[in-house]
């Protein structure tokens, strides 16, 4: 139990830098759910209960494009699609965990999460279950608790928050530092610039389909260039 | 904007159900069932296929200059992914391309 302790702390450790990042960009989310016209507390609500920033700007982008409901809630599923992977990937390692906590890894699933506890789980494979479980919900949970917060903060602050701040660019220089040490190898590298061009070769495409299809893309080519290297 | 109080909701409610259910997926039904080796090595690069397809349009399009290329943001991703490789540190990384942004951003304002 100990150990699974210092597993919690190194998955915090591990996602601090996201700690800093995710206010900011919760409290954009809660300037444009305020610009929007939502309260304060449906803004939380919304964070709460979703918690994805990609498919809460998209949904909230549509609503001020005045979408049929309907439309809104598959658009914004569809930016999501790319949790089912993140869910696959995640099954052996997890996968015997009781249902109830894989209900609360599912909730609890975000891209900076994933990304940190898919390297974890490869580089130390000796990680027992509760330390495994101990060290995602240690590199999610205060990042969550952050994120709803800051989506609070913003709705409240409303547009005093000015734009200078830039606070828009602070995810995507989190994600670039997050993904930068997965790349090490030729396919990881091939794959990681194939999804880059792809996902602006298909940017005009709607619904977050784009992405969905650059990644596949840029996934099979990495699988399939890995399994030449190894026949080679 | 104008939707009524209880629309608002059932999105809200839609989005968090349908997020869940994708989340949850592949790791409530496979469980501790081991996947075939050809499906493991396809999802070894579930990172590096998905994150930089969220990170390029957001790079070279950023919504916040109306999709148009702007150079301070352009600047701070590059010296991010330099500092990334160099230091293979996430916090330096982070650290470095915020400093880059504000400094490039101040400059030519």
């Amino acid at each position: 139990m100990q150990s699974a302790r210092q597993d919690f702390w190194k998955g915090f450790w591990g996602a601090l830098p996201f700690c800093f990042v995710v206010g900011p960009y919760g409290m954009v989310f809660g300037v444009l759910a305020y610009e929007s016209g939502l309260d304060v507390l449906t803004a939380i609500a919304f964070s709460f209960a979703v918690i994805a920033g990609a498919a809460q700007f998209t949904a909230l982008s549509l609503m001020q494009d005045q979408a049929p409901t309907v439309i809104i809630i598959v658009v914004g599923l569809a930016v999501n699609l790319r949790m089912a992977l993140y869910s696959a990937t995640l099954a052996p390692y997890l996968g015997a965990a009781p249902l109830w906590v894989r209900a609360l890894v599912a909730y609890s699933t975000l891209d900076h999460s994933f990304a940190l506890a898919d390297a974890k789980y490869r580089s130390d494979p000796s990680m027992t279950l509760p330390q495994k479980l101990a060290f995602f919900f240690g590199a999610t949970g205060p990042v969550g608790v952050i994120w709803i917060v800051g989506t609070g903060v913003g709705a409240w602050l409303g547009t005093r928050i000015p734009d200078w701040l830039a606070l828009d660019f602070a995810m995507p220089i989190a994600f670039i530092a997050l993904v930068t040490p997965a790349l090490r190898t030729v396919p990881q590298v091939a794959a990681a610039f194939t999804a880059a061009v792809l996902s602006l070769v298909f940017a005009a495409l709607p619904y977050g389909l784009g992405l969905i299809m650059a990644a596949f893309i840029a996934l099979l080519l990495g699988a399939e260039l890995e399994r030449r290297m190894q026949a080679a | 904007m104008n939707y009524s109080h209880n629309t608002i909701w059932i999105i809200v409610a839609g989005l968090a159900l349908g997020s869940w259910l994708l989340r949850f997926s592949f790791l409530g039904l496979i469980g501790s069932k081991d996947l075939p080796e050809w499906l493991k090595r396809h999802l070894r690069y579930t990172v590096v296929a998905v994150l930089p397809g969220i990170i390029a349009p957001l790079v070279f399009l950023p919504k916040a200059t109306g999709g148009v290329f702007d150079l301070p943001r352009f600047l701070a991703a590059a010296v991010t992914l330099g500092v990334g490789l160099w230091t293979k540190n996430l916090f330096f990384a982070v650290i470095a391309g915020c400093i880059t942004l504000y400094m490039v951003l101040n400059i030519s304002l």
